[in-house]
């Protein structure tokens, strides 16, 4: 392999690991709030990308953004008010079954709004075949928009929860939640804001990702499933790390190509979660005394 | 009990003749066919049951199973190995009369394995893949159990997609009937094939593999093993305080639920002549894990009937283009409002939960 595709895997690489670590964020913050997998989360990558296409007809891309992140975050907690907050200490299995079933529900409402046929958005700036070079490498100008709302997005979050009062009311309902309750949190709230925070986090996804990846209404499975796997690999709860474990699951999965065929890749990460599963459920950076801890 | 599980039994023996008399009298035989078919997938029904009921562990990769058993079934007896005539383990095969020569279209010579010997190692390779993955699955818990599983499934469903020798997107076709017993004097062959003049045949031979599936759980919970299970289920530390081996318990159910899938697959393939990829998808899986939640999940008898209604009506193309919709809505539904299943429902109790839900 020349050093040149090297770089041209890398980058690849390095552009859908930003995305399965913002997928991966969203399954923690909703995990960190209410110890729940959401299995919905793909659905609201699918979404985001969706809402903004249709809208597009209407109003400038920037609008039609930031309304399809807006009306994604509204459906989130329309979600967690119908279906979660009113459940009495809920079993694992139960909310498990209860996120798939919304998932499917998300799925089969899209089919019929949007029909089978796959859309995106166009590219932000340029078009498909517009690149620059760095070197000998190609790059798209969208991958830099990918790689900017990543970085925005986890710098946001950061000041979110150290900095504002409310993010710091989430962090304490993710730490204690009855220990929170007394301390007059209204913990029901933040679970609802977690649903809008990781609804909305989805949807912006969903947008910068479109125009590279397309959007289907049932592309959101396969990335709810890469996106988990990057949290457990960066270790459930802990989204710095899944920006790291999100961005070495891309680039494995693009050197992969170069060994094996295409119709593969999804294989391979999902053996990789499962090996990953076997020998260290608490993933790479996370601490396997702190996993025991927790309830799964 | 015993004689409770037997009347049961019975019931539902009587049940399958009623519905044949039924379906008789009023000139609509063609049901029988969705019947039958909703048997089979009846068959993965429970044994998923008697695994997330009994066991207390989610599979969301039974489709799986279903199509290991489905496909290594229908390839074994379609795809040719005349090429093969000549190198050993061919040979080794056919000493033991486990092949089958005949000629194709264009009197070329074919080789393939007889149904019976392909059920044989489809179920076996089902079994063996539920012993290999369940061994490290069955150590995980809650979400990562349901995503484990769920990962298994998408493997399975990625490579039947992308091997040709499975016909990738296609799937395969032209699977001949599966020929339990042959020909017996004035009787014709007992034969699992979707021929129109078998349909008869075929809808007793389902439910009676159905109604033999489903004696042997019930007989597997209520002995010791099904005691230890249920304690598992309910207490996996005072489980294992009172001497129960309880990850070799979850495993033996796990193994025994996954053979009950790839049977149902192997019968299924025979009876529909093909295979399809959408078979082993993650939706299949997820109805399968649905049904098993409406019936209820410690209730085989709950799961049978409700498993077997609602694939009759899908089948029957009742819910039309909302098919996957409405299982996702009954998912839902019946995991907010009656965890324990539709028929433990109590209508107060829904009243109950509907009342403080809009008070909170």
């Amino acid at each position: 392999m020349s050093l040149d595709l090297f770089f041209q895997y890398l980058f690849a690489g390095i552009t859908y690991g930003a995305i399965y670590a913002i997928v991966a964020i969203g399954f923690n913050i909703i995990y960190n709030a209410t110890g729940i997998i959401n299995f919905a989360q793909g659905e609201f990558v699918m979404l985001g990308g969706m809402i903004s296409i249709s809208l597009l007809q209407f109003m400038p891309l920037a609008a039609a953004m930031a309304l399809a992140v807006a009306i994604t975050m509204g459906i989130g907690a329309t979600i967690e008010m119908l279906f979660i907050r009113w459940l009495d200490r809920p079993s694992v299995l139960r909310m498990i079954i209860i996120t798939i079933g919304i998932s499917i529900l998300l799925r089969e409402s899209a089919l019929h709004i949007w029909g089978e046929s796959i859309r995106s958005l166009p590219y932000f700036y340029g078009n498909e075949v517009t690149t620059f070079s760095l070197g000998n490498v190609h790059i798209s100008p969208q991958v830099l928009w990918v790689l900017a709302a990543c970085a925005v997005m986890v710098g946001g979050l950061n000041v979110f929860f150290k900095g504002t009062p409310i993010g710091r009311e989430m962090r304490a309902c993710a730490a204690n939640r009855t220990a929170a309750l007394l301390c007059g949190i209204n913990t029901r709230n933040m679970v609802t804001l977690s649903f809008m925070l990781s609804a909305g986090i989805g949807a912006l996804a969903g947008c910068v990702m479109s125009p590279i990846t397309y959007t289907q209404y049932d592309s959101g499975t396969s990335l709810a499933i890469k996106g988990f796997t990057v949290a457990i690999l960066g270790g459930l709860g802990n989204s710095m790390a899944a920006v790291a474990a999100g961005i070495l699951l891309g680039v494995i999965e693009a050197f992969s190509v170069s060994v094996v065929p295409l119709a593969f890749q999804d294989a391979i990460s999902i053996t990789i979660l499962l090996l990953i599963l076997f020998v260290r459920p608490h993933g790479l950076f996370g601490s396997s005394a702190a996993a025991r801890l927790k309830d799964f | 009990m015993q004689q409770r599980k037997i009347l049961a039994l019975a019931a539902l023996c009587l049940l399958v003749v009623g519905l044949h008399l039924a379906a008789v009298l009023t000139g609509s035989l063609f049901y029988l066919t969705q019947l039958t078919m909703a048997a089979y997938y009846g068959l993965v029904i429970i044994g998923l049951g008697t695994l997330m009921g009994y066991a207390g562990q989610i599979s969301l990769g039974h489709a799986g199973f279903f199509a290991i058993g489905g496909y290594l079934a229908a390839s074994l007896t379609t795809r040719n190995l005349a090429i093969f005539q000549d190198s050993w383990p061919v040979r080794w095969l056919e000493g033991l009369g486990m092949l089958k020569s005949a000629q194709n279209l264009a009197g070329e010579p074919l080789l393939t394995m007889v149904p019976w010997a392909a059920c044989g190692c489809a179920v076996a390779a089902a079994a063996l893949i539920a012993l290999l993955i369940g061994i490290p699955v069955l150590k995980l818990q809650g979400h990562y159990l349901a995503m484990a599983t769920l990962g298994f499934g998408t493997i399975i469903y990625r490579i039947l997609l992308a091997s040709p020798y499975f016909g990738e997107a296609d799937g395969i076709s032209e699977v001949p009937g599966f020929t339990l017993l042959p020909a017996l004097g004035q009787l014709g062959p007992v034969m699992v094939s979707g021929d129109p003049g078998l349909r008869v045949a075929n809808y007793y031979l389902a439910w009676g593999v159905l109604i033999l599936g489903m004696g042997l759980l019930l007989n597997l919970i209520g002995s010791r093993v099904g005691r230890a299970l249920r304690s598992l289920h309910s207490s996996p530390e005072a489980a294992e305080a009172a001497g129960v081996d309880t990850s070799r318990f979850k495993l033996q159910v796990f193994v025994l639920s996954a053979v009950y899938a790839a049977l149902a697959g192997v019968l299924l393939t025979h009876f529909n002549g093909g295979i399809g990829p959408s078979e082993a998808s993650v939706m299949k899986s997820v109805r399968y894990v649905a049904l098993v939640a409406v019936g209820g999940m410690a209730h085989l008898w709950g799961t049978l009937l409700m498993g077997v209604t609602l694939t009759f009506l899908s089948l029957r193309g009742v819910f039309g283009t909302f098919d996957d919709a409405v299982f996702g809505t009954i998912l839902i539904l019946v995991m907010l409002f009656a965890p324990e299943g539709i028929l433990s429902l109590r209508l107060k109790q829904v009243w109950n939960a509907i009342f403080s839900g809009a008070r909170s």
